[in-house]
């Protein structure tokens, strides 16, 4: 393990590191006005990156593929939520369906 | 707020407290002492980005590495926070509001129709994983791997789930659907090439589809 120091030091300058890229973008916007085709990029940009995790979290484990119950267990998951079912049993359904498809001994 | 909104907020904080025991377990198993997952979690209080680090950290990297690593995972907030509705309010409490900040409450502001909703739904995810976090990790740091593996209950699936379920109304928006399908396919081809948290910056040229499609329809 290393130097106590050298990594409270480093647990310090990722929190701020952290702290400054959450206060940049309102800290932003409450000096500049931007016009409303920005604002919608902007609102974009927010599904854009969420679908993106969505997809990465999904599917992939390190740089790899992320085996097959995870993805079965999300994508039932985005069947139940397109459906409109509630939050709660889109959730679970996605965690059930992953565990029992693992109980089975599909990675 | 209502008891369905605070029912889905709960169990998204139950799921994170469960995430929690496993980083903390994982980081004293690994030779961290009790308190530092726990402090980190409470400081930084951006789950992928703490498992980043302490994995780096373990695995014999240099901190200087694993700070990096941990603040290209969390670049993401600056265009979060460029998005966000007005939720974080004023004085003091706006401090506390931007340290909230992460993938879960952004998506819970986003899929509220009023503004007093998206301000109270962002809120009490926020507090909740605040508690729930730290807690977690100090919990699993203590006795160690109570559950064997997060991954036989599929607890690894919930979290893509939560934040899909919440995204899915803002598919019906044909120009989100686009980038946001064009974007998710740019960060998965990217995955097995770049370091974590690159690929999902790199999903924002997605938005040259709708940018594009501005040009053609001035």
């Amino acid at each position: 393990m290393n130097d106590p120091v050298a990594l409270i030091a480093a647990m310090l300058v990722l929190a701020g590191g952290t702290f400054a890229s959450r206060l940049a973008g309102p800290y932003l916007r409450s000096r500049i006005t931007f016009p409303p085709r920005a604002e919608k990029l902007m609102e974009i940009s927010t599904v854009v990156l969420l679908a993106s995790l969505v997809a990465t979290t999904a599917l992939t484990e390190g740089h790899g593929p992320a085996g097959v119950a995870r993805p079965v267990g999300v994508l039932a998951a985005g069947l139940l939520a397109w459906r409109k079912a509630p939050f709660l049993v889109v959730v679970l359904a996605a965690a059930a369906v992953t565990a029992v498809l693992r109980l089975l001994g599909i990675p | 707020m209502d008891r369905a909104l605070l029912r889905d907020i709960t169990l998204v904080g139950l799921a994170v407290g469960v995430i929690g025991l496993s980083y903390g377990a994982i980081a004293v198993a690994s030779g961290f002492p009790l308190w530092f997952p726990v402090v980190l979690g409470l400081t930084v209080l951006a789950a992928s980005s703490e498992f980043l680090f302490i994995g780096i950290v373990a695995a014999g990297g240099s901190p200087v590495a694993a700070v990096l690593a941990g603040l290209l995972v969390n670049a993401r907030h600056l265009p979060f926070g460029l998005a966000l509705p007005d939720v974080l309010g004023h004085g003091w409490r706006r401090l506390l509001g931007t340290h909230l900040m992460n993938d879960e409450t952004v998506v819970f502001a986003l899929a509220q129709e009023d503004p007093e909703r998206k301000k109270a739904a962002y809120w009490a995810c926020g507090l909740g994983i605040l508690v729930c976090w730290p807690l977690g990790a100090l919990t699993g740091g203590a006795i160690g791997t109570v559950i064997d593996d997060t991954d036989d209950l599929g607890l690894d699936a919930m979290f893509p789930a939560i934040l899909l379920a919440l995204i899915v109304p803002a598919f019906t928006d044909r120009e989100k659907r686009r980038a946001g399908l064009a974007g998710a396919a740019v960060a998965l081809a990217a995955t097995p090439f770049l370091p974590a948290g690159l690929p999902v910056l790199l999903a924002l040229t997605g938005l040259s589809l709708t940018a594009a499609r501005e040009k053609d329809h001035p």
